[in-house]
């Protein structure tokens, strides 16, 4: 007669599984990786790049030097006052000569035509620039646009950019183009 | 008269018999949630914050680039300048090459058209490292490039 293998004892399966629970909960980290999205302009190969010839109205410099000043349009303002001179500059509700052109086109998926600014807005910066002070202009920079994108969607289509679907949001996208150029380096030889 | 003795209505015990199944099953969250930190980190990297940051979508295409001050116990070799940090070691500008190239084998042909690049860059940093990396990353088209910042309030 073969005799029982006794039980074991579960008793203390609690205890070790609890112990690797703990474990894994401190090393859990549950980072979510989120950033601020560009494309580079393509690298065009042999000597300067060709200067698109854009008129001069329709850009907009924002400079930060190396003490982390900034400068939009040729005047010294403070991060939080750049937003709302970029909607300026890019919406041109006065339609000023100094303030960019607009263009009457057509978009496809909302009825009528519609004045598209060609507003580029160049950010340049100094090499002793720190990143942070570059990060808080870009941030602006986005957040500008995202205000435009979302009044133009309340205006004609009722609704926040964000709540509409892939095609209308298509279709603000091209009435607001988010028309940011990270200059050049001046001089790029000098490393 | 006969006495009848209530009896005390006897409050069950709580059994415990599932419960290494319910920390078992909390056990395999946290076991496929968790990952171990592929490379160590050699430079310091306080990220900027910033409000209009989103989500990196395609997190196993994007490959990362780190810029910082060396960690104090590499500072007596590296120095205290910013250095570029490429998967586990400090790298220079032109290594960026090989190292984008290199990302670019290591994924399938049709996932390569939708890869970027991730900056994680100290707020600290000055941008003549970045406009160097950025010019860097052009010559190679990868063209699709990421500031890393953490989700904050502005102003």
């Amino acid at each position: 007669m073969a005799r029982s293998a006794g039980e074991i004892n579960a008793a203390s399966m609690a205890d070790i599984a609890f112990l690797l629970l703990t474990f894994f909960l401190m090393t859990t980290t549950m980072n979510v990786d989120t950033s601020l999205a560009r494309r580079l302009p393509p690298m065009v190969e042999d000597g300067p790049d060709k200067k698109v010839e854009i008129n001069r109205r329709n850009i907009m410099v924002v400079l930060i030097n190396k003490n982390d000043r900034l400068f939009a349009g040729g005047q010294s303002m403070e991060v939080g006052e750049l937003r709302e001179a970029v909607k300026e500059f890019i919406l041109n509700p006065t339609d000023s000569p100094a303030k960019p052109e607009k263009e009457l086109k057509a978009i496809p998926g909302i009825n009528g035509q519609f004045h598209i600014s060609k507003g580029v807005i160049s950010l340049q910066n100094d090499r002793g620039t720190s990143y942070g002070a570059y990060i808080a202009v870009q941030n602006e920079l986005v957040a500008a646009y995202t205000e435009m994108r979302d009044e133009f969607s309340i205006t004609h289509f009722g609704r926040s950019y964000a709540s509409l679907d892939d095609d209308q949001q298509e279709a603000v996208r091209e009435a607001i183009p988010q028309t940011i150029s990270e200059a050049e380096p001046k001089d790029i030889t000098k490393k | 008269m006969a006495i009848v003795k209530r009896k005390k209505p006897k409050v069950p015990m709580i059994s415990t018999a599932s419960l290494p199944d319910i920390v078992f099953m909390l056990l395999f969250f946290f076991l496929t949630v968790t990952t171990l930190r592929q490379s160590e980190e050699l430079v310091r990297v306080r990220l900027p914050e910033a409000s209009e940051v989103a989500k990196i979508d395609r997190k196993d295409l994007t490959c990362y680039i780190y810029v910082g001050t060396p960690v104090p116990s590499h500072q007596t070799r590296y120095g205290t300048d910013s250095r570029i940090q490429l998967n586990d070691s400090f790298r220079e500008i032109s290594e960026i090459r090989d190292f984008i190239a290199n990302e670019r084998e290591r994924r399938s042909e049709s996932d390569r058209q939708f890869m970027s690049t991730t900056l994680k860059v100290d707020s600290d940093v000055r941008m003549g490292i970045i406009t160097d990396i950025k010019q860097e990353l052009r010559r190679c088209s990868a063209l699709k490039l990421n500031y890393s910042a953490r989700k904050g309030k502005q102003h």
